[in-house]
């Protein structure tokens, strides 16, 4: 994207934001890792300051990373219209720890900070609105947190009986199918006493993509 | 239940307490203006929207969560199914996120194909939009007209893909098969008469004056405003802020053709449906230029991992078989990394957040519906505006519940 001659770029000035632990490019997007408690102060600078002027932000969503300790990654990607560069900042939090609302400074956080409660139960601080958005009304639990089964655990039906609407577990007549496609083939990387064949394979692999 | 106190003309020191009853009702879930499944909430001060409280997600069927659970070949329909009026476009996204990760460049032909039928999508979710939402507005005849339109477009669809909606025809690396013979030919004679068929709608709405009633100066939003709240698209572009991705950031073959961005002044409802209007013109313009640079050549990339053999070489070859079984069982594996990647829909900026994990299922893949941020924005827009007048916004915003509900 485009950046003038004379300022460094667009990752440079985002690393020496304080608040900001990492900057990286990532196929030609700039990804940047910040603090949770500094979301605020940088978010504030990312679409005041010069340079930066990211005056809408595209999008919010959560990433799921259960192995990990704080294992929520809040993502915003954000965009700027009169520089035309785009950012992505990625704040890492768990389920307790609160993550300061956004909602401030570009009001159309709102509904994507209901969308990552609801869908991953991340907490935003400062959020007067946290109401779920997708799920249905009284749903139960996260469904986008990967221990949260495809099927879900309840579904619904219309009882003739009752006259109502009716909330049961979840049954199936066939059990869903989770294939292993993690060949024995290709992802048994490495057999003991072998790693030096592995590592020309995967070099040679490596090269041949373009 | 609200009070207020008013002092009566000429009864100077006098006050009345009057009593009014600020209601709410509920529009929607089932309403032909709601353009599907929106239940929108609107307290009422009288017959004036006092708040406007957009209840979605009736339609969520968690796309995401299933794309999680399918290979990257199996993720590519559930993308026509979201926006179910411009599926074409949202492959789109999807197909060069996935792309980017693989580090795969489409075959120049693919590239235009999908720049062809991109406009062809824009066409067809304009049309759509522009003719229902007159129809909102209690104008039945533009839609008789447009559905006739909408009908040759989806013709080509078919054509090519094999279907009129769900088309699943771009793909990793390319789409899925080339045109059919005479296919271009037919798109050619069709670019030809459609700019006389805009003509004929907008003499139909563009001056009506019952048309401009409706929607001039209605859900009026500023650059500042439009900016905040998220807007992109014909949306953005209508508060005047000359921004498309085509041309800012371009993807596919948009860099090498020629047209003009139509930008808005007012930010009204008006506004919005002209700059539909002016983009279905630009898109025939494109369209046009696509079928002139055409050339013949490989549609897909030639590498057997990503594209499948063709049937004839599967009866020959014991290896194209294999290829093919591996293909349609496991897919590819997609080295780990993450990628946003956006395109211009017809509604505005469609974009995919895609984290690969190495494996050959997408580890998340955050779909950023268009319509969400416009939709969010109707209780700003909607607010001391007339009950009718909130049919003309919603209208003029242009949402698909199958996108915004996910």
């Amino acid at each position: 994207m485009a950046d003038a001659a004379d300022t460094p770029p667009l990752a440079e000035r985002v690393a020496g934001l304080p608040g900001v632990l990492g900057v990286m490019v990532e196929h030609g997007e700039v990804v940047a890792r910040a603090r949770a408690d500094a979301v605020l102060p940088v978010m504030q600078t990312l679409r005041d300051g010069a340079g930066f002027a990211f005056e809408q932000l595209m999008d919010l969503c959560g990433v799921d990373w259960p192995d990990r300790e704080s294992r929520f990654d809040v993502v915003y990607n954000l965009l700027s219209v009169s520089l035309n560069q785009r950012l992505r900042v990625i704040v890492a939090t768990d389920e307790q720890t609160p993550v300061p609302s956004v909602s401030t400074i570009w009001p159309c956080a709102t509904w994507w900070e209901r969308e990552t409660w609801d869908l991953f139960g991340i907490v935003f601080a400062g959020q007067p609105d946290l109401r779920r958005i997708l799920t249905d009304y009284g749903f139960e639990g996260h469904p986008l947190r990967k221990d949260f089964p495809l099927t879900g655990y309840v579904e619904v039906r219309y009882d003739e009986e009752r006259k109502q609407v009716v909330y049961e577990p979840v049954r199936l007549t066939q059990d869903f199918r989770n294939f292993d496609f993690l060949s024995p083939w290709e992802a048994v990387t490495s057999l003991p006493g072998d790693e030096k064949a592995y590592t020309a394979r995967t070099a040679a692999r490596r090269e041949a993509k373009p | 239940m609200s009070e207020m106190t008013t002092v009566a003309p000429g009864t100077a020191g006098t006050t009345k307490t009057v009593e009014f009853d600020s209601h709410a009702i509920n529009f929607g879930p089932q309403h032909p203006a709601a353009h599907g499944v929106l239940h929108l909430i609107l307290e009422m001060d009288g017959e004036v929207v006092e708040r406007a409280d957009p209840h979605i997600g009736l339609l969520h069927r968690g796309t995401e969560k299933l794309i999680e659970h399918k290979t990257y070949i199996q993720a590519n329909p559930y993308f026509d199914r979201l926006d179910y009026v411009s599926p074409l476009a949202q492959e789109h996204a999807f197909v060069l996120a996935t792309e980017r990760l693989l580090s795969l460049v489409a075959p120049e032909r693919a590239q235009w194909i999908r720049t062809l039928f991109d406009e062809i999508t824009r066409v067809l979710n304009h049309l759509l939009n522009v003719t229902t939402y007159a129809l909102d507005v209690g104008a039945i005849t533009p839609s008789l007209w447009g559905f006739e339109e909408r009908e040759k477009l989806m013709e080509f669809y078919e054509a090519a893909s094999g279907a009129r909606l769900h088309a699943n025809y771009y793909r990793p690396g390319g789409v899925s098969r080339d045109l059919p013979a005479g296919l271009a030919d037919r798109i050619g004679e069709w670019a030809e008469g459609f700019p006389k068929f805009v003509d004929e709608l907008e003499e139909l709405l563009s001056g009506n004056r019952i048309w401009k009633q409706r929607t001039v100066d209605i859900g009026v939003m500023s650059a500042e405003q439009a900016l905040a709240w998220g807007f992109s698209g014909p949306c953005l572009r209508a508060s005047g802020v000359p921004w498309d991705l085509r041309r800012a950031q371009p993807y596919a073959m948009y860099d090498r053709v020629r047209f003009n961005v139509p930008v808005g002044r007012n930010g009204d409802c008006y506004d919005r449906y002209l700059v539909r209007v002016a983009e279905m013109r630009e898109s025939v313009a494109i369209i046009r230029q696509c079928l002139a640079a055409m050339r013949p050549g490989p549609v897909k990339v030639l590498d057997s991992k990503f594209t499948p053999p063709t049937r004839g070489e599967m009866k020959r070859s014991m290896e194209a078989l294999i290829h093919h079984f591996k293909l349609f069982t496991e897919g590819f594996h997609v080295p780990a990394g993450a990628t946003y990647t956006a395109v211009e829909s017809p509604k505005g900026e469609f974009a995919v957040y895609l984290v690969a994990d190495g494996t050959n299922r997408p580890y998340r893949c955050k779909i950023r519906p268009t319509g969400f941020s416009h939709l969010q924005a109707v209780d700003v827009m909607a607010r001391r505006h007339m009950l009718a007048d909130a049919v003309a916004i919603i209208g003029s915003i242009d949402i698909v519940f199958g996108e915004v509900d996910r």
